[in-house]
């Protein structure tokens, strides 16, 4: 593979450097480097960031090609900044063997846009009663370390204590969809002034902090981490603060759609609002943002979510749950804590990029922007602003709560292991 | 401008009045030899039923006759909906027919919204009830009541009910009647009161136009009319509340509690009436329960409202409620 | 229709009268004495004035007849706003009151009563509407002017006075219960 310089990117948003890739990894990081024999990315103005790492994206491949495959869910990533993504496992089969991770795992390895790494359920079926084989998953080709029955709740309090403890044996971590089904039956958005006035089943904000509540103390109990998904109220916020400061092993995660939108968007009754956990108020929006730019919440992730048109065309009660997220990601955490002055562009790596890398052990991925470091990258054109069109998105899916909507930043470049997969915002 | 009728919170007071003066005067023609005008003549108008309602689909169906419009009655039951049909797919065949205006009911809170607002169709919607977030109709129909018994039927021409105490008791939570009711009265000038078990009240009810109380004794001896909801037995099984018997010992309305209404006050209810559960058989039965009158008025007020929709080159009630800007 | 060009709004600097008054009570009166005179003693005359001030000229003349004959007669007015033919072309109008006297209409001579003649179609569309009350012996019109441009074979059997008029100008009449003052005026159009 041959050389590229980079040069003047301001790395993580500091001093303008360039930066030169020699093969799948970077080879110097400094000022005034010689393009000879590099292709040459001018970047002046730009911000370089690590790759991003997206620890809750659904592929939805196998099983409703129809909404995302492997290969256009990757090209989503690529679009989006994207190094890797961890694939749901709630697909028709449910990731609950070694044969469907390892299935899901060579398909992102031959389309080569993204790293895919399968999350493993942790009960069969996603039904919540018997525990998946979580050591084989591990111990596949997918090397799965991370598990959850997202879409559902593991409710069960013994079943989710199994698993906390089991994975520990392999260092893995159970990831919770925090719902507590019975206070959310018919539950259709946040519960609050908007659901009493709409007519809507409401979803209260309990119903997820409950959960967490539980969860937080029974990894105490046991000493297991657990990691919280798209954490959405400022309750459970508070929950997550106080289990830090007590020294549980807990993280977080944040999706971008929480930061920026609000359950008032549901008078429009458009199902493109609707989503799990719902959009909920200002508060709880401050209120993330916050808790993102302190670290009780660790990280962004998408909750990628796509579906057919059909699902979302119909009326509030009959559409399907999910937004796409990845191609949009950054530009919303641009907008909403970037440019609102609560995180710099080294806080932004760090929440989509070093952490969630961390948390999902994906080797070789959230590395510094230095020599020797695999040449996972992500240029982003910050100064950029222009409205969101779904029909430019490379996902299948066109389910954006932002269309139309104007937006800031721009990824124009991403890297896999010194490939470029996206240049000048069009994929390879 | 839009020519929906979708929510009672999009009528603002002088639309309101001019619905309830317009109904007035199509009471008049149920008096007539011949009930019927020509004003829709030539109009197609569906009554789009995806939940059964009998009462609600006659109502709209006598009224459209008396203004001589054709009408079309689509019931869920036994369509190809309840093959899988989208409300989309079943909109747009229906506008295929060229049809010029959708009555609507539907279980599915904000699906005739929905259905105004998606560029699916071009005909208006009139809401006929809607999950349990509006009925917009039956609010109409209610204040029309309540201005007749408590104003008069001539003395209240051209009024509001400015002033009046009206207290709704029962399953607010689920209730589509409520909602609507509360948008309109405090619309109208009227003050409200909502009494129900707190379980029955939605978390959220705080910034509505309203009081809400618990006790339902408290409230009688100072309102005008008191409008009963439907309460569901199989609420009880939700842990809504213990026990029918309970219930109705609690916020029933029985000869005893109908004493201490003052003198002039009514007894409403939207029907159909579970006596013995929210209305003992005795009240439900007294001349001063306007349920019956509340059918008729029903017919009137419905026709005042197609006439005001559809009677025209463009509506003469506006459709305030601003849209999001992410509708297009 | 007509109703509603003639009282369209004729700037009151150039609109000049026609009828004050003392002319609108003396053609009132001639008008219940003739129609006193082919009703051959008016025992079964219900007289319908189209809203608004027909109305008030059917009250007028109910007065009068009543004056002359020594009898109460019936009055009631009748809203043809629903009868319309031109309903599809302006928002939808506020209804006006229809209030049909106690014994009703079958087998009675209506006198209908409107203030101006013009197209004709607001007395086509009264007709349709008389017909879904009832069936009465015989209909009659009166009007208080009469200003042409029919566009319908309809004629008025009482007319208080035949005015005639360019389709530029306007007629306004104004009566003391609704404008303050009795006046006919003769006006053109705004714009024109």
């Amino acid at each position: 593979m041959s050389k590229i310089l980079i040069r003047g990117a301001k790395v993580l948003g500091g001093e303008a450097q360039d930066v030169l890739i020699d093969g799948e990894t970077i080879a110097e990081v400094g000022t005034g480097l010689s393009a000879e024999g590099a292709e040459v990315v001018e970047a002046a103005g730009k911000v370089l960031l690590p790759g991003l790492v997206d620890l809750h994206t659904h592929l939805r491949e196998p099983g409703r090609e129809d909404s995302e495959t492997v290969l256009t869910g990757t090209r989503a990533a690529a679009t989006g900044g994207y190094t890797a993504v961890f694939a749901m496992a709630n697909t028709f089969p449910v990731a609950d063997t070694a044969g469907v991770v390892e299935q899901v795992y060579r398909l992102g390895q031959e389309h080569g846009y993204c790293d895919v790494q399968p999350i493993g359920a942790v009960t069969v079926g996603l039904e919540g009663r018997k525990l998946a084989e979580l050591g084989a998953m591990h111990e596949s080709a997918a090397g799965v370390t991370v598990f959850s029955d997202d879409g559902k709740c593991v409710d069960d309090a013994v079943i989710m204590r199994r698993a906390l403890e089991y994975v520990k044996a392999f260092g893995g971590v159970v990831a919770q969809h925090a719902q507590e089904p019975r206070l959310t039956e018919g539950a259709q958005m946040n519960e609050g002034v908007v659901s009493a006035e709409l007519g809507l089943g409401g979803w209260p904000a309990v119903a997820e902090e409950s959960i967490i509540a539980r969860d937080v103390l029974l990894a105490e109990h046991v000493g297991s981490r657990v990691h919280i998904c798209h954490l959405s109220t400022a309750g459970s916020v508070e929950i997550v603060r106080w289990a830090k400061s007590r020294g549980i092993d807990v993280t977080a995660e944040v999706t971008p759609h929480h930061l920026l939108l609000t359950d008032e968007l549901v008078r429009t009754y458009n199902p493109v609002y609707k989503v799990n956990p719902p959009l909920r108020t200002e508060r709880d929006v401050h209120a993330l943002r916050a808790a993102l730019a302190d670290g009780t919440i660790d990280i962004v992730a998408t909750d990628h979510a796509p579906h057919p048109h059909e699902d979302k065309d119909c009326e509030w009660a009959a559409a399907a749950m999910g937004m796409v997220g990845l191609e949009t990601a950054l530009s919303v955490v641009q907008e909403t804590m970037v440019d609102t002055g609560l995180l710099d562009w080294a806080g932004v790596a760090d929440r989509m990029s070093f952490k969630p890398a961390q948390i999902g052990q994906a080797t070789g991925h959230g590395r510094p922007v230095s020599a020797g470091e695999p040449a996972n990258l992500t240029l982003v054109d910050t100064e950029y602003r222009g409205q969101v069109d779904p029909a430019g998105f490379a996902s299948r899916s066109r389910n954006t709560p932002y269309e139309g909507r104007e937006l800031p930043g721009r990824v124009t470049h991403t890297w896999l292991r010194g490939k470029a997969t996206l240049v000048d915002g069009k994929l390879t | 401008m839009q020519r929906h009728l979708i929510s009672a919170a999009d009528l603002t007071r002088d639309d309101a009045v001019l619905i309830l003066d317009t109904a007035e005067e199509m009471a008049r023609v149920a008096d007539r030899p011949i009930k019927k005008l020509p004003t829709l003549r030539g109009r197609t108008i569906v009554n789009l039923f995806f939940e059964d309602s009998t009462r609600t689909r006659i109502s709209f169906e006598a009224a459209e006759k008396r203004l001589s419009a054709d009408v079309i009655n689509f019931s869920a039951k036994g369509s190809s909906v309840s093959k899988g049909e989208s409300l989309k797919d079943t909109a747009q065949t229906l506008e295929a027919m060229g049809v010029d205006a959708v009555v609507i009911r539907h279980g599915a809170s904000g699906a005739p919204y929905r259905l105004a607002n998606s560029g699916w169709i071009d005909a208006a919607v009139i809401n006929a009830g809607d999950g349990t977030h509006q009925h917009p109709t039956q609010a109409l129909l209610d204040a029309f009541t309540m201005r007749r018994r408590l104003i008069g039927r001539d003395a209240g021409l051209g009024q509001d009910l400015a002033g009046r105490r009206i207290t709704i008791v029962g399953d607010v939570l689920h209730s589509r009647v409520a909602r609507s009711n509360v948008d309109l009265l405090h619309t109208l000038g009227a003050e409200v009161t909502l009494v129900a078990p707190p379980t029955l009240v939605p978390v959220g009810v705080e910034t509505w136009p309203c009081e809400v109380a618990y006790d339902l004794d408290g409230t009688l001896p100072k309102c005008d009319a008191v409008m009963m909801l439907r309460v569901q037995r199989e609420r009880m099984n939700a842990a809504f509340f213990p026990t029918e018997r309970e219930y109705s010992r609690r916020y029933g309305l029985d000869g005893d509690r109908m004493a201490r209404l003052p003198e002039h006050a009514i007894v409403m209810h939207p029907g159909p009436m579970v006596r013995g559960m929210e209305i003992t058989a005795e009240v439900a039965d007294s001349d001063r329960c306007t349920a019956v009158e509340q059918v008729a008025n029903g017919v009137s007020i419905r026709m005042a409202v197609l006439y005001l929709l559809l009677g025209g080159n463009e509506p003469a009630v506006t459709h305030t409620r601003p849209t999001g800007s992410e509708e297009k | 229709m007509d109703k509603h060009d003639s009282s369209a709004h004729a700037q009151a600097s150039d609109a000049r009268p026609v009828l004050e008054g003392p002319d609108i009570a003396r053609v009132l009166t001639r008008i219940a004495h003739e129609i006193v005179e082919r009703a051959k003693g008016a025992d079964d005359v219900v007289l319908l004035g189209i809203p608004t001030r027909g109305v008030f000229l059917a009250q007028r003349l109910a007065v009068k007849l009543e004056q002359i004959t020594d009898r109460k007669v019936p009055v009631g007015s009748l809203d043809i706003t629903m009868y319309r033919d031109d309903l599809r072309m302006h928002p939808p109008r506020a209804l006006a009151r229809t209030e049909i006297p106690g014994d009703g209409i079958d087998g009675k001579l209506v006198v209908l009563v409107d203030d101006v003649l013009f197209s004709g179609r607001t007395i086509r569309a009264a007709l349709d509407a008389l017909n879904d009350i009832g069936r009465p012996r015989a209909v009659q019109l009166a009007v208080l002017v009469d200003r042409g441009h029919r566009e319908l074979p309809i004629r008025a059997d009482y007319v208080g006075k035949n005015l005639p008029t360019s389709l530029r100008e306007t007629v306004k009449v104004q009566l003391a219960e609704e404008d303050g003052r009795d006046t006919v005026l003769l006006g053109v159009k705004a714009g024109q």
